[in-house]
């Protein structure tokens, strides 16, 4: 079919204007706000604020394994209690709540050109059940017998049993009720989300128009309503057995000489629940971050993204694959050894499309005007990173490469490379990006690039020797290695070096934290377009943009996202909302 | 708020038919799905959402039945009422599952007499749904009551596996809440209808957003969504 509608043919209007929810009081702008920007900042403040406390959780796990029988207070049970808490707020609490609940509310409405949210009301609920979700997650911290221990998989048996931290106490109960909640709460943000880039974008807004962004947070989205439903029931189920003393995962069991309650439930049962829900969540915070780093590596080396219909259609292929390859968290779990053979096709059949993903950046960087900008350099740091932690999942998808190396300090190093750093780069490229939208002002660029450097440096310090570690054979999960014969006086100083690397690293983010706030009053003007990008949020008549986003008129869209140094072109850049032909269109390409 | 489903984008221009259809209006600016209002689309993708919910419950029940080793209690024997002498297989859940099948007709009628506007047609229609729900839970609750005093616990039955009552418990509960929470939300809604809330257009008392007519279809989804559900449950627990 081909396309003769003229270049600058306005389509009708199909939506009318919608009323927005006016705020009247300082609580209804500020607290109980309607309004998505004000709702990002909210996620991002809580995301933030709990993130903290698992950056704090991972410094007192290095000092234990860093310093051996130094430090009196980390007992095993206090050490996997850090463990569990760090791995759960930093996969669920920060990264998903931040990509989503945060960048998502504040970027879908300005890039797709919406005066906010479909469903505002409830986009209020969803923050507001997240932040009840978190507390009661912290209140596991105050409780009797502290927060679970049972690693972030909580795989029962050991989850509801004694000899685990939180086991029979409250720990296992309030970790399983938060993230029943947040799964509600998340729901509700959602269905927003999903249905304000399907149904409320602006006109010439096209699908194939649509910023990277805007797509990864899309396909994130529907793949969270999709796969939070097995976590939502393997949490139920799991809170049943502890509660009411059902035998869904439970199977017969003695425990200190004493046959329990249970008998013929399924352990297996809950990792195929929990794996079914947790590899598409290993998407679900990597695909915004593939969304984000795209429209940063554009705009800042001011070149079209390379490919832009495939990087589309790579990320809806990974968001499909990652729905069939669950298994393969569970080698050795005791599952029949045939799903081995399927889950490891296509586990590895995932690294087409993010192959391609990763070519196009580079081709996108490929004789582009790079300006290595903090925001660039992160995300020229998370392609490395993600290619370094994308090669050892090559290790870790093939069975009998993965069966020996399972649960040893290899596996740590490939997921905090694949999907800790790499995004949480992208999250900081993120937000020097579009701090400047959100305050008016820019963050230090000093400051950004020593917080860099430290970061990504470290990060690698951190993790690199982590490699070395596990394919020694070092465990994870061990709150003691002292006595192990594997642990040579060498793998002791390695441990002692990443405990060191891991404390500067953490403190360069209180630098990040400084800056923050620092340069809300002092950071230099930013004006509307500091970055002289293309996208809508960017060409809003206010910044930071007021309530609406746009002015009176909705902005029409005549272009894609990403005509950067167009020939004949006045600028180097092309704003969406600008008619006129200025070159033979990309789209079609 | 403004008709979110407005004009017909047909009338604008002509659309193709079929597959190229369906690519056109997804590669066109502004709605993926022509013609579908805000409201309409989130209520389809939740219940997308919630399927995979019961599909998760259904799966976990199947994989219980089917790899525990000590006998399955027979559901035409468990779910049987004694009425006048004889024991009647399953006859609870059969009028269970009438009146439920029954208030989705008569929700798809107040469906067609919303759009009609006709406030007192819908709002009676709307409330006769509730009541079927209603009844529909007390009959669950009843029989509830009556597998607890045999003996039933989530945790142990008499008869058999122990993840005979786990499961029924849970799944039935499950849906049960979610009856309830339609019987309360087509009570509210009715009353909207009742009080000509969608002809004046005033705004919610929560969201201070004006509702339409439609908000009585979106409310019918998701009583017929239940009600579908409900039939899959029927299969897989009480007819196996």
């Amino acid at each position: 079919m081909v396309d003769v509608t003229p270049a600058d043919a306005v389509p009708p209007a199909e939506v009318g204007e919608v009323e927005l929810y006016h705020p009247h009081s300082w609580w209804t702008k500020y607290v109980f706000s309607q309004d998505a920007k004000v709702i990002a900042v909210q996620y991002s403040a809580t995301a933030t604020a709990i993130g903290l406390v698992a950056l704090v959780l991972s410094w007192l796990m290095r000092l234990q394994l860093g310093f051996p029988g130094t430090f009196d207070f980390i007992t095993p049970e206090a050490y996997y209690q850090f463990i569990t808490m760090h791995g759960m707020i930093m996969v669920i609490y920060l990264l998903t709540a931040l990509f989503l609940g945060g960048f998502g509310n504040y970027l879908i409405p300005l890039m797709v050109g919406a005066r906010d949210m479909v469903f505002p009301y409830v986009n209020m609920l969803s923050y507001w059940i997240y932040l009840l979700a978190v507390l009661v997650l912290v209140s596991s911290f105050f409780a009797p017998g502290g927060p679970t221990g049972a690693g972030w998989t909580l795989y029962p048996p050991q989850a509801i049993m004694t000899g685990t931290p939180g086991g029979q106490d409250w720990g296992i109960i309030l970790m399983l009720s938060s993230l029943i909640l947040f799964i509600i709460g998340f729901t509700m943000g959602g269905l927003n989300y999903v249905v304000t880039v399907l149904q409320g974008r602006t006109r010439g807004m096209t699908l194939m128009r649509l910023p990277l962004t805007v797509w990864g947070i899309f396909t994130a989205t529907v793949m969270a309503l999709l796969a939070f439903p097995a976590l939502f029931v393997a949490c139920v189920m799991m809170l049943l057995d502890r509660a009411l003393g059902t035998s869904f995962f439970m199977p017969a069991i003695v425990e200190m000489g004493q046959q329990l309650q249970h008998n013929g439930g399924s352990p297996i049962l809950f990792q195929h629940l929990f794996w079914f829900f947790g590899h598409p969540e290993v998407y679900i915070v990597a695909l915004p971050a593939f969304g984000i780093v795209s429209d940063l590596i554009s705009t800042h080396a001011r070149k079209n993204i390379f490919g832009y219909r495939m990087m589309v259609w790579a990320i809806i292929a990974i968001g499909a694959l990652s729905f069939v390859v669950w298994a393969h968290h569970m080698y050795v779990s005791g599952m029949n050894p045939y799903f081995g053979f399927f889950f490891a096709t296509t586990t590895l059949i995932i690294a087409v499309p993010t192959a391609i993903k990763v070519y196009n950046w580079v081709l996108t960087l490929w004789r582009g005007d790079i300006h290595l900008t903090t925001p660039m350099l992160f995300a020229l740091a998370f392609i490395v990173t993600f290619v370094n932690g994308g090669l050892t999942g090559l290790f870790l998808g093939n069975v009998v490469v993965d069966v020996p190396l399972s649960d040893t300090m290899f596996v740590v190093a490939h997921f905090h490379m694949v999907m800790g750093v790499a995004p949480i780069l992208v999250i900081f490229g993120a937000i020097y990006h579009w701090y400047p939208k959100v305050t008016g002002r820019m963050l230090d660029e000093t400051l950004g690039k020593f917080h860099f450097w430290v970061t990504f440096l470290g990060a690698y310090l951190i993790f690199f020797p982590m490699h070395y570690l596990g394919l020694m054979g070092v465990p994870r999960r061990y709150a003691e290695l002292t006595d192990m014969t594997i642990m040579t006086e060498s793998a002791h100083h390695l441990n002692s070096f990443i405990s060191i690397m891991a404390f500067i690293v953490g403190f360069a983010q209180m630098v990040f934290l400084f800056n923050l706030i620092w340069s809300i009053r002092h950071g230099r003007e930013a004006g509307g377009n500091p970055w002289r990008a293309t996208t809508l949020e960017w060409q809003t008549p206010q910044t930071p943009p007021a309530h609406g986003n746009f002015g009176k008129e909705l902005p029409i869209v005549y272009r894609w996202a990403y005509d950067y140094s167009v020939p004949g072109a006045k600028e180097d850049f092309i704003p969406q909302n600008v008619p006129g032909d200025f070159a033979p269109s990309r789209e079609s390409a | 708020m403004a008709e979110t489903t407005m004009t017909h984008t047909s009338q604008m221009e002509p659309r193709p038919a079929g597959w190229r259809g369906i690519a056109a209006d997804w590669a066109s600016d502004q709605r993926a799905f022509k013609n579908v209002s805000w409201g309409k689309a989130m209520m389809w993708i939740f219940l997308l959402s919630d399927t995979f919910i019961f599909g998760c419950f259904l799966l976990s029940y199947m994989t219980a039945r089917m790899s525990t080793r000590v006998p399955w209690p027979n559901p035409s024997e468990v779910f049987a009422l004694r009425i006048g002498g004889s024991e009647i297989p399953l006859i609870l859940i059969a009028i269970m599952t009438f009146v439920l099948i029954s208030s989705s007709g008569t929700m798809a009628m107040a469906v067609n007499f919303g759009y009609r506007h006709d406030r007192r047609k819908t709002a009676i229609l709307m409330l006769l749904t509730a009541a079927l729900g209603a009844t529909f839970v007390g009959m669950q609750a009843f029989e509830w009551t009556k597998l607890i005093t045999e003996g039933v616990r989530p945790w142990g039955n008499p008869w058999g596996a122990a993840q005979f009552g786990s499961c029924f418990f849970m799944i039935t509960g499950f849906h049960g809440t979610h009856v309830t929470i339609g019987v309360i939300f087509l009570i509210i809604v009715a009353r909207k209808v009742w009080r000509g809330d969608f002809d004046i257009g005033r705004p919610g008392f929560f969201t201070s957003r004006r509702g339409r007519y439609e908000n009585v279809e979106i409310m019918g989804l998701y009583w017929h969504f239940v009600d579908l559900v409900w039939v899959f449950i029927f299969a897989f627990f009480y007819l196996w």
